[in-house]
């Protein structure tokens, strides 16, 4: 049985190299030649039933559009929840909530932005619709696995949502669920809620386990002819890169939630030393309260660039496209991204300089750090050189990216007021962290999210997104955002504490601080007002949009190249696309248009003057 | 058209920002101890990070103008310039180590605490604050969790000579002597906290099972609040207490006015006798 198979296998790439005009290529003489297909096309499961089409479907841009309806509904919640707690904030003599609830708000806004939101997103959303048609191959290399991939995180999802109806609510941990209090008398959640996230994180690392080897192994072995990793578009690189990184961080998190559970369910010690709770001394005895700490920022700090590296890849490829111009340093480009990944696993302890590890460590966090400043500095130049002596098109992906650029910017050099040790000290858990972090890994990718929902929405349903209330939703979202956060960072330097139900008057506080609040919590509102027309111009555009022609952008990578939009099951038709050149041929001299498909072979192009390939 | 108003309201982003930074009235309150090397650290990483900022905004702006989509145009052609990419990043790693060595310098006087400075116990719990002095032998006496009841709130292990003048202060409100050097020893008797006093710039998070610490001396007197600056349950928000920095004399005075272990003791078993009597 077994061996038939690989016969089988050994025959089909025998008829497949068959194919290929290897001998005119030893001899020099064909410049179109391309490598021949190492592995056999994909079998692919063909559904036949509406639960198998419609619910659990195996072809990747449908797990793609599901994972990021589910991650989209999700964030709505966080979205809600953020509202409530900035009218809070502004409005204390109100008595719209209890502190408890704030806190649960608190919690869930972060973890449901960050993992259930984000990372759902990026990796879930865009890499499944986008890792297969980019790289040439018709789905995902376990499509099956995939499909189980999406149902474990629908199960994490209704266990995080349902701890909002249990008793005691969900927990009130803040995100980072420090123990002891996250288990303990005091906290809100601290017995049902808690335990129902540590079970949803639990289902979400098992969940995206399954979906992140998938992209591994499409992208590393089911790339089309003559798509070699220096030809891949910067956002699968991105997220490529971001999937690697998350195989090694997520476990970190999982043991964390593991042990958590034990410590509250069975009474171990991980976490827990000896100590009292409300009045009583507690069973526990022995454990570290900062070993939880570090598994977390382990995970932690890797899954910033979790989120931002499938962002930085996706902007640079909308830069390009909409510049009509070469990426700038392309290599640079992916050498910046695979450097920043591997040196986000050595910078977890700046999370933590005023833990109470031992204070020594903070000098060498503090220079990996710094380090990481550098490839990040490269990629931001090499955005905006992308822009010099382009040929801007100020179209909405474009504006959005512009939009990144100001945002992540901002947002990256405060990182180095923080990642700097010292400076650290006075500014953290004020509100300049909090200013700092929504900036950074809130604000920057999710402009990127919604230019490259703009950019790609066409290729998804064949209609354009209505550009009047694009625009709208753009310089709203744009400027309210950074409305939002740009003066929050200086009631960090004032000092307000972060995580407080209420600052009262303060001392030391001057009364505009409040007065300030009020302004960001009407920013705030007016801008989640934005989000609205967002969604109702998907539903419109998606039902009665103005159609799109193929592609609408001239863009050269495979997604917008295959026989149908938007792309079937199987993505390619008959036959999968061959590669001869790089997706960043913009504006060669000597071409006549001013952009070369990927699959254009020399041949055609013979007085294009291309410099890199 | 569009690219002049993009491009003018990417400037006025740049400028606003900046604006914003001089003239808003949000600003950190005049510094109280000897970590005003943290705010010189901070201004210089502003000077440097404000000037890339606005840099590369100004950039992006002049891009957005002048290279704005025309038909009849195409895009120059170049992949790649290692020259400029080099020089780039050594640019970079210059302005990055011009950060880091000064704030290297301020974090290692931070973590190295002089020999002459007054310890200080800071004792957290959900949700307040207490402190204990160490007495006039200079030392902290011991302590434990298992230990903690109503006649000894502290926890202080009764065998431990040393606790015995030690001072317990079971109130939120902590004197502190003007240019005396102080270290402060932090303890959890729960969860996580974090002892801060936005005026002092120093911080650090109380931990539950062993004892942080950072120093500071106080340069000027003046009545200041305490905030817990770690989340620790739903009364965060709540935990406030107080330091008051002193001249010589008055700290003097309040020092006095504190009970030693030994005397809480004797007349903590006083107030249960006169309870039992009264029973």
């Amino acid at each position: 049985m077994h061996e038939d198979e690989n016969n089988k296998l050994h025959s089909k790439s025998q008829t497949l190299s068959s194919d290929t005009t290897l001998e005119s290529a030893i001899t020099g003489g064909d410049i179109d030649y391309l490598p021949p297909q190492e592995l056999p096309d994909q079998d692919l499961y063909h559904s036949h039933s509406w639960w198998t089409t419609y619910v659990f479907s195996q072809d990747a841009k449908y797990i793609g559009v599901q994972y990021a309806l589910t991650a989209v509904g999700t964030g709505l919640i966080g979205l809600v929840l953020s509202w409530l707690m900035r009218l809070q904030l502004a409005f204390p003599g109100l008595g719209l909530l209890e502190p408890s609830a704030y806190y649960q708000f608190v919690t869930m806004h972060g973890m449901i932005m960050v993992v259930y939101l984000l990372t759902a997103l990026f990796l879930g959303g865009f890499g499944n619709y986008l890792i297969p048609l980019m790289c040439g191959s018709r789905d995902m290399a376990f499509p099956y696995v995939n499909m189980l991939s999406y149902w474990s995180f629908v199960l994490a999802v209704v266990v995080l949502l349902a701890s909002f109806f249990i008793p005691g609510g969900p927990t009130g941990a803040g995100w980072t669920l420090y123990p002891p209090q996250a288990i303990t008398a005091g906290t809100p959640g601290y017995n049902g809620g808690i335990v129902l996230m540590l079970i949803s994180l639990i289902l979400f690392v098992i969940g995206f386990t399954m979906g992140g080897l998938n992209y591994i192994v499409t992208i590393l072995q089911y790339r089309t002819r003559g798509m070699t990793l220096m030809r891949m578009p910067l956002t699968i690189w991105g997220i490529f890169t971001a999937t690697v990184l998350a195989m090694f961080a997520f476990p970190a998190l999982l043991v964390g939630c593991l042990m958590m559970t034990l410590d509250s369910l069975l009474g171990t010690s991980f976490f827990m030393p000896a100590m009292v709770s409300m009045g009583e001394t507690l069973d526990y005895d022995g454990g570290s309260p900062i070993l939880f700490q570090h598994l977390f920022w382990f995970f932690g700090h890797p899954e910033v660039y979790i989120v931002a590296l499938p962002a930085f890849g996706i902007v640079s490829d909308l830069l390009s496209i909409h510049a009509r111009k070469t990426i700038f340093g392309y290599r640079m480009m992916v050498w910046a991204i695979v450097g920043i990944g591997a040196l986000s696993f050595f910078v977890w302890a700046h999370h933590m300089y005023v833990s109470g590890m031992n204070p020594w460590f903070g000098f060498f966090f503090a220079t990996t750090t710094l380090i990481i400043a550098v490839p990040t500095a490269i990629k931001v130049y090499n955005w905006v050189l992308t822009l010099w002596k382009g040929n801007i098109q100020l179209t909405l992906p474009m504006l959005f990216s512009l939009a990144f650029i100001v945002t992540f910017l901002n947002g990256g050099l405060t990182g180095l007021f923080l990642g700097n040790v010292t400076v650290d000290v006075p500014l953290s858990d004020t509100y300049f962290v909090v200013a700092h972090f929504h900036m950074v890994m809130g604000i920057a990718p999710i402009l990127v999210i919604f230019g490259a929902i703009y950019h790609w929405f066409p290729l998804i349903t064949g209609n354009y997104l209505h550009e009047g209330m694009g625009k709208f939703h753009f310089w709203i979202t744009f400027i309210g955002s950074y409305a939002i956060y740009f003066p929050m960072h200086y009631q960090g330097f004032v000092g307000v504490p972060r995580r407080y139900f209420e600052i009262y008057d303060s001392p030391y506080i001057e009364t505009s601080t409040i007065g300030l609040n009020i302004f960001i919590t009407i920013a705030a509102l007016v801008v989640g007002f934005a989000q609205l027309v967002f969604l109702y111009n998907i539903i419109l555009s998606a039902r009665a949009g103005k159609p799109s022609p193929k592609n609408p952008w001239k863009a050269n990578s495979l997604e917008w190249l295959t026989p149908n939009m938007p792309p079937e099951h199987g993505n390619f038709g008959k036959e999968l696309p061959k590669v001869y050149r790089w997706a960043y041929d913009f504006s060669v001299p000597g071409a006549k248009e001013d952009y070369i498909p990927q699959t254009t072979p020399p041949s055609a192009v013979v007085n294009a003057k291309v410099e890199q390939s | 058209m569009t690219a002049l108003i993009v491009a003018h309201i990417i400037v006025i982003i740049a400028v606003g920002s900046v604006v914003f930074h001089f003239w808003s009235p949000w600003w950190w309150t005049e510094v109280a101890s000897n970590w005003g090397g943290m705010d010189s650290t901070i201004l210089l990483t502003f000077w440097i990070t404000g000037f890339v900022f606005v840099a590369i905004l100004f950039f992006v702006a002049y891009c957005v103008w002048k290279f704005r989509y025309d038909k009849n145009r195409r895009a120059e052609y170049q992949p790649e310039n290692k020259k400029l990419e080099f020089h780039l990043t050594w640019v970079t790693a210059i302005g990055v180590a011009a950060l880091l060595a000064p704030g290297l310098i301020v974090w290692n006087k931070y973590v190295t605490v002089p020999e002459d400075a007054l310890k200080i116990e800071v004792v957290a719990y959900q949700w307040g604050w207490k402190y204990r002095l160490p007495g006039e032998d200079g030392i902290l006496g011991k302590t434990s969790i298992k230990y903690i009841n109503d006649e000894n709130p502290f926890g202080l292990i009764p065998e431990d000579k040393n606790s015995k003048d030690d001072l317990l202060v079971d109130s939120d409100e902590l004197h502190l002597e003007l240019g005396q050097s102080v270290k402060f020893e932090l303890r959890s008797i729960d969860v996580l906290h974090n002892f801060y006093v936005p005026q002092f710039r120093g911080k650090m998070d109380m931990v539950p099972g062993i004892i942080t610490f950072y120093w500071l001396i106080p340069t000027r007197t003046g009545d200041f609040e305490v905030l817990c600056a770690e989340y620790c349950g739903s009364g965060h928000y709540a935990m406030r207490g107080r330091v008051i920095v002193d001249e010589t004399k008055e700290y003097k005075d309040w020092v006095a006015q504190q009970v030693t272990y030994e005397k809480f003791l004797v007349e903590n078993s006083n107030e249960k006798t006169i309870k039992l009597v009264k029973n």
